[in-house]
């Protein structure tokens, strides 16, 4: 287990994360991105985070989103958004165009993880990661003692409807960082609406990892 | 809402042909105000075969503009908020000068004596329009098809003079099979000895090559699906089936309005359009581009397939321009432009709002 460094907190340890658009990890991404930069969100569903960004932050805000009647929602409010999948709509994109590049809680949906970081670190400055952690003590007890698939609440589906089709832990995205030579700028850890810093791989349930190449 | 078509005269335009046309008329509608710091501005531009009397009901003949349905208080090009200008294009015979207007040299009609004309050549009588108006800056132009070839043109030629670009069901280049279908229409006008060289002004125009011209159109503007749920295989009369029947009464509707020389020049400066001639890529066609983007296209339009408006998209983000893009669902092929109403109204509503602002700020 890896020491939580002292910069990955944001605030005091074990605080209370506010919610904002009713997602913790929107409320950390929020404090992270300045105003103004230049921000795309891979997978920005409806376009709520970029929205907010845009007026709260005045940042120049893009979006990628596969499912159309999302694409509709997200252009209505105002919002640039390619109808697109994720690693089609990264290989049209020059390097660096971005300040961040946003992938919340999809990395376990993508066919190609590394692929889709790598060409995110391209694309991007710096590259924010919020996913649910497997290594959370509630997933490994299910799967423990049901000897099933593990579903709890931060995996509710059954295996065979699932959108997850990659499972990994917070110590696993940190030694591919490692093996990729790429730097952990920040990381943040999520127990419900609290942030933690023990064990994260054990407790933590949502993880926010700000990364550079 | 009740509109009224207007011309404006200048002196000339210099056209792509190397030659002058003088004078040249411009037929045009606007709805709406005008705000003071006049940067509300929007420039509708209409397809193939419309005209400036895009929305409304016209005063004299109480005919509903071609795009009513998105422009008009409380609508997606939203009267209570925007100053919305459509005219109509050079070499149309809606108005503005094209094929059927008399040259001041000769007395006569121009016929197939007029220059050939570019899409370049209609959006710099447009924008010889807007600076008459007064308006130094568009907020947005649109269109679908032609118009939307129009749209991506304004936003090359004129980056300063346009905030943003909404092509819809477009393309920046004819594929040979669009040219295929335009040159089908030509050959159709051109076969009807009634055409006689185009010097028929005066005289029968050539009524049957045009209206099957229209029909050729018509079926590439509906799609398979489409008109099995319209037509489906019905007979009307006797002998005929309700597509056939469909198809002749669109053809014969169409040669009341519109001039066979202006169907061959247009066709002719659609072909032509290509953002790509002489530059390595489409990409580069955007280098200088400053304008934001809407691009919107239909799943079920086989005409102006979803490639051909994901090649636009592409080559902008290739650039980091700020585009949106969406494929809407559809059955109804190319016509869908017209028809998906609350969709487009949705996106374009947005688009626009953000753009002000943005504008604003």
């Amino acid at each position: 287990m890896r020491a939580t460094s002292p910069e990955a907190k944001l605030g005091v340890s074990e605080a209370f994360v506010p919610n904002l658009l009713g997602r913790s990890d929107y409320a950390i991404i929020s404090a992270i991105v300045e105003p103004k930069a230049r921000v795309l969100d891979l997978g920005c569903g409806e376009g709520e985070l970029l929205a907010w960004l845009a007026e709260n932050k005045r940042v120049d805000a893009r979006g990628v989103e596969i499912e159309g009647s999302k694409v509709r929602q997200a252009i209505s409010k105002g919002v640039s958004v390619f109808h697109s999948d994720i690693e089609d709509a990264l290989a049209d994109l020059p390097d660096q165009a971005f300040d961040y590049v946003i992938l919340s809680q999809t990395l376990q949906e993508s066919r190609a993880p590394l692929k889709v970081l790598r060409e995110m670190l391209r694309v991007g400055r710096l590259v924010i990661v919020a996913f649910p952690n497997f290594g959370h003590w509630s997933v490994r007890l299910a799967h423990l003692f049901t000897g099933r698939a593990p579903k709890t609440k931060l995996f509710p589906h059954d295996w065979f409807d699932s959108p997850n089709i990659h499972f990994f832990t917070v110590d696993d995205f940190e030694s591919l960082v490692e093996l990729q030579h790429w730097t952990i700028e920040k990381r943040i850890f999520l127990q419900g609406a609290r942030q933690i810093t023990l064990l994260p791989n054990l407790f933590a349930e949502v993880a926010v990892f700000l990364v550079r190449s | 809402m009740i509109t009224e078509t207007q011309i404006v005269q200048f002196d000339s335009i210099a056209l792509d042909c190397g030659l002058t046309l003088a004078p040249v008329d411009v037929a045009y509608e606007t709805y709406g105000e005008l705000n003071a710091p006049r940067d509300n501005a929007i420039l509708i531009l209409h397809a193939f075969t419309g005209d400036a009397h895009a929305a409304g009901i016209d005063k004299i003949t109480g005919v509903s503009g071609w795009w009513d349905s998105m422009i008009g208080p409380g609508k997606g090009f939203d009267t209570d908020k925007y100053f919305v200008i459509c005219s109509n294009i050079l070499g149309g015979c809606r108005g503005t000068s094209g094929p059927q207007c008399i040259n001041p040299e000769t007395g006569c009609p121009y016929g197939m004596s007029f220059p050939s004309i570019t899409i370049p050549d209609m959006v710099r009588l447009q924008k010889m329009l807007v600076d008459h108006l007064g308006i130094e800056r568009l907020l947005a132009v649109a269109g679908g098809s032609m118009g939307a070839m129009q749209a991506l043109q304004w936003a090359v030629a004129y980056p300063n003079s346009v905030a943003a670009s909404i092509p819809i069901a477009g393309t920046a280049r004819h594929s040979p099979q669009q040219i295929a279908f335009n040159e089908v229409g030509r050959q159709a006008i051109m076969a009807d000895t009634d055409w006689s060289e185009g010097d028929y002004y005066g005289k029968r125009p050539p009524a049957r090559g045009l209206a099957v011209a229209r029909m050729v159109g018509h079926i590439t503007y509906m799609s398979d699906a489409s008109m099995r749920e319209k037509f489906g295989r019905r007979l009307r009369d006797q002998d005929q089936f309700e597509v056939e029947s469909y198809l002749r009464h669109r053809g014969n509707q169409f040669v009341d309005r519109f001039d066979a020389n202006s169907y061959l020049y247009i066709t002719k400066a659609m072909d032509y359009f290509d953002l790509t001639a002489g530059r390595p890529s489409l990409s580069a066609a955007f280098d200088g581009v400053k304008s934001r983007f809407l691009v919107i296209s239909f799943s079920s339009d086989w005409l102006y397939p979803s490639y051909q408006s994901l090649d636009i998209v592409r080559a902008l983000r290739g650039r980091n321009c700020d585009v949106a893009y969406c494929d809407l669902p559809s059955t109804y092929g190319h016509d869908a432009f017209l028809v998906h109403v609350s969709e487009q109204t949705d996106l374009v509503r947005g688009f626009l709002a953000s753009t002000y602002r943005e504008r604003a700020s």
